[in-house]
């Protein structure tokens, strides 16, 4: 059988299964999509929680990224994992006491005021935008791969199965279909990377591998690392080169964007009690930091790997990989495959019959280069997002191990996906054309500008998905930077005082989305239109900080708006005190209610 | 930015709590993780030093563990002033 079949096969037979099971789940009970996760155990709700969180961005990018810059990229491996302490601590136990089901409700509820109700709907809709623009990027990764067709044609393909999941509908909101994409993809992400980490380390667990010592050579697995990528003339990959300011902001931006994505929030709204919120919020992290601990290790041993296949004869004085092995020798069929998706390229600049791979930037390597008479890198291209994917075929695994990362990867994408753009849709036609402009709008009206809504999100994602303003996961960072700087604060400032009023909170998430969304745009290009920015991430407009970071600082700025417009205005009412007091205890905690 | 206004110092309690629990989760992130990470340079772990080892394992470690201890914290602390869910 080859490859492509069995692609096929783990791919067909892991959506079969999520739809066998949201079809079983279906027929047991009539609840709505919104108490999906009511009576469910917090270690059931916990892996569903993180099934629905961990995205292209964690599963395919995140690696790739740390894999060729090293520690710097730590930023993403803390970040994204530290959110779930200042939700667990700061957030969910007193939003499951409020007892609604969505963000923006609480939002207008605790604010007294349909305006901020309409505003905190508008961050939902921007940060949740440029999520799924992320997505998208790595759909067309994994189908341009999996059907062995360009990047372009597989993101189209993509968006079209991502329409249809995401109209299929309520399946996402079945819990149990989501434990099944939770253990499909831990499943992928974890069973090459003990394969590798054996084979490098002889350790079976990747996080200890990491640290361990390279079984070919002896000496530790990081010692030696560092070694081949500097002789090439790359930055080594322990140590710390990157501005350290930017990384201290950029971990903040992720952290307080997860405490502030919607569609995280609102699973611990519905489960049991307040102590279940608390205990719920701890197992989606143990779910999630399986990947996480696994990730730096794959990252790392896949650039290994990779810098030896370049230089297979015992590195830079041994002799480049011939242009003729890449095109014979069977270790090397990856490059081949994912030469066709366009993601993957190189040349033969100086017509030695060789491909040599090294950092041409590097002034050193220039003039080492120039002896040797090489006239460039000659592995021109190797796109960030394709790592994970290609990881198995690199170390040269079973065919079954890379059927199984690609039904991996895109249960990651497409569950995302298509929750996003279902809350996408909720929020334009329940919360703003319902809620705001039209309250007596039909059932069917209703629906219909649902569907509307997802059709333009999806069209809007997949056309700037084309041209994205980043590796997947460093445009969805830019969306927790969104997140971050809008619907965090609000929801902090709404807990934990009783001083900051309606006027003040619409003043400060205004002020924090505005802000954040006007410094990404500049450097990233307005409404992500390339070529429209006027700054550039390599050359920031504000000292070091890229526009990746710049949700923290939007934090700080919604924070300290909201503050002092709320002292200039009229006080909180003494019932909305009452409200505050009243979500900080957890007695008395009833069911969530419906709207 | 807190008042505490709540019955039996309950919310004084839970403040206490959070505030301890966020300077370690600061601590072994940004701290240990990023900026004393030079200091750390002279603990050696697998190859590389032990800030690094905090960046890409250790922090996430902890903050699971400020997590589960904060949930079992707070359950007590919930009975101790009356305030727990029946």
């Amino acid at each position: 059988m080859d490859q492509f079949t069995i692609n096929l096969l783990f791919v067909g037979g892991s959506f079969a299964l999520y739809i066998g099971i949201a079809i079983w789940a279906r027929a047991g009970s009539t609840s709505e999509f919104y108490a999906a996760g009511r009576g469910v155990h917090p270690v059931t709700n916990g892996m569903a929680t993180a099934a629905d969180w961990m995205s292209a961005a964690s599963f395919i990018s995140m690696a790739g990224l740390i894999a060729f810059t090293g520690y710097d990229n730590s930023t993403f491996l803390m970040g994204w994992t530290g959110g779930y302490v200042l939700l667990a601590l700061l957030l969910a136990p007193y939003l499951r006491k409020f007892g609604k089901f969505t963000v923006s409700e609480f939002i207008g509820d605790r604010f007294y005021s349909q305006t901020a109700r309409i505003v905190a709907v508008i961050c939902l809709i921007v940060a949740s935008t440029t999520y799924v623009i992320g997505q998208m990027t790595g759909v067309g990764v994994a189908f341009g791969r999996f059907l062995e067709v360009d990047n372009t044609t597989g993101l189209l393909i993509g968006a079209c199965v991502v329409f249809a999941y995401a109209v299929f509908g309520g399946m996402k909101g079945v819990t149990y279909t989501q434990v099944a994409q939770y253990v499909v993809l831990i499943t992928a992400y974890t069973i090459p990377a003990v394969f590798i980490s054996l084979q490098l380390t002889g350790n079976p667990i990747p996080g200890l591998g990491l640290f361990g010592d390279d079984v070919a050579s002896g000496v530790p697995l990081l010692t030696k690392l560092d070694q081949v990528v500097t002789d090439l003339g790359f930055n080594s990959y322990t140590a710390h080169h990157s501005d350290t300011l930017n990384m201290v902001l950029f971990t903040l931006s992720l952290m307080i964007g997860t405490a502030g994505l919607p569609h995280v929030i609102m699973r611990f709204f519905t489960v049991p009690k307040v102590s279940d919120a608390r205990w719920s919020a701890g197992w989606t992290l143990v779910f999630i930091a399986l990947l996480y601990l696994t990730a730096p290790a794959v990252g790392a041993m896949a650039r290994l790997n990779i810098t030896e296949m370049m230089w297979p004869n015992g590195g830079i004085n041994g002799g480049a990989v011939a242009v003729e092995t890449i095109a014979e020798d069977p270790k090397y069929d990856w490059m081949d495959t994912w030469q066709k998706t366009g993601l993957l390229d190189w040349e033969d600049k100086n017509g030695d019959g060789k491909i040599q791979y090294y950092n041409d930037q590097n002034a050193e390597m220039q003039v080492v280069a120039e002896e040797k008479g090489w006239v460039g890198n000659e592995l021109t291209k190797f796109n960030r997002d394709i790592l994970v994917l290609a990881n198995p075929e690199i170390a040269n695994l079973p065919s079954w191990v890379i059927g199984l990362v690609a039904a991996g990867g895109l249960a990651a994408a497409l569950s995302t996906a298509a929750g996003l753009l279902l809350a996408i849709s909720s929020a334009v036609s329940h919360d703003l054309i319902k809620g705001a402009i039209n309250p007596r709008i039909s059932e069917k009206g209703e629906l219909l500008s649902a569907r509307i809504a997802m059709a333009v999100a999806i069209v809007v994602a997949t056309y700037l998905g084309l041209n994205p303003p980043g590796f997947a996961a460093q445009t969805v960072a830019l969306a927790f930077g969104l997140a971050a700087a809008s619907i965090f604060p609000a929801l902090m400032m709404g807990i934990f005082s009783t001083r900051i009023n309606n006027t003040g909170a619409v003043a400060g998430m205004l002020a924090g989305l505005v802000v954040t969304l006007v410094y990404i745009f500049l450097h990233k290009g307005w409404l992500f239109i390339p070529d429209t920015n006027s700054f550039s991430d390599a050359d920031p407009l504000l000292g070091p900080i890229k526009s990746t970071s710049f949700g923290a600082i939007g934090a700080l700025v919604n924070f300290a708006v909201a503050y002092v417009v709320s002292g200039m205005s009229k006080e909180t009412p003494q019932e909305i005190k009452d409200l505050v007091e009243s979500v900080r205890v957890p007695r008395g905690a009833g069911e969530a209610q419906a709207h | 930015m807190s008042d505490n206004s709540s019955k039996n110092g309950y919310w004084a309690a839970n403040m206490r709590i959070i505030s301890i629990s966020l300077v370690i989760w600061a601590l072994v992130s940004f701290g240990f993780g990023i900026l004393l990470r030079p200091l750390l340079s002279g603990i050696s772990v697998g190859g590389t030093d032990l800030g690094f080892w905090f960046a890409q394992q250790g922090s996430i470690l902890v903050f699971l563990a400020i997590i589960f201890f904060y949930a079992i914290w707070m359950n007590k602390v919930d009975r101790e002033h009356g305030v727990d869910e029946e």
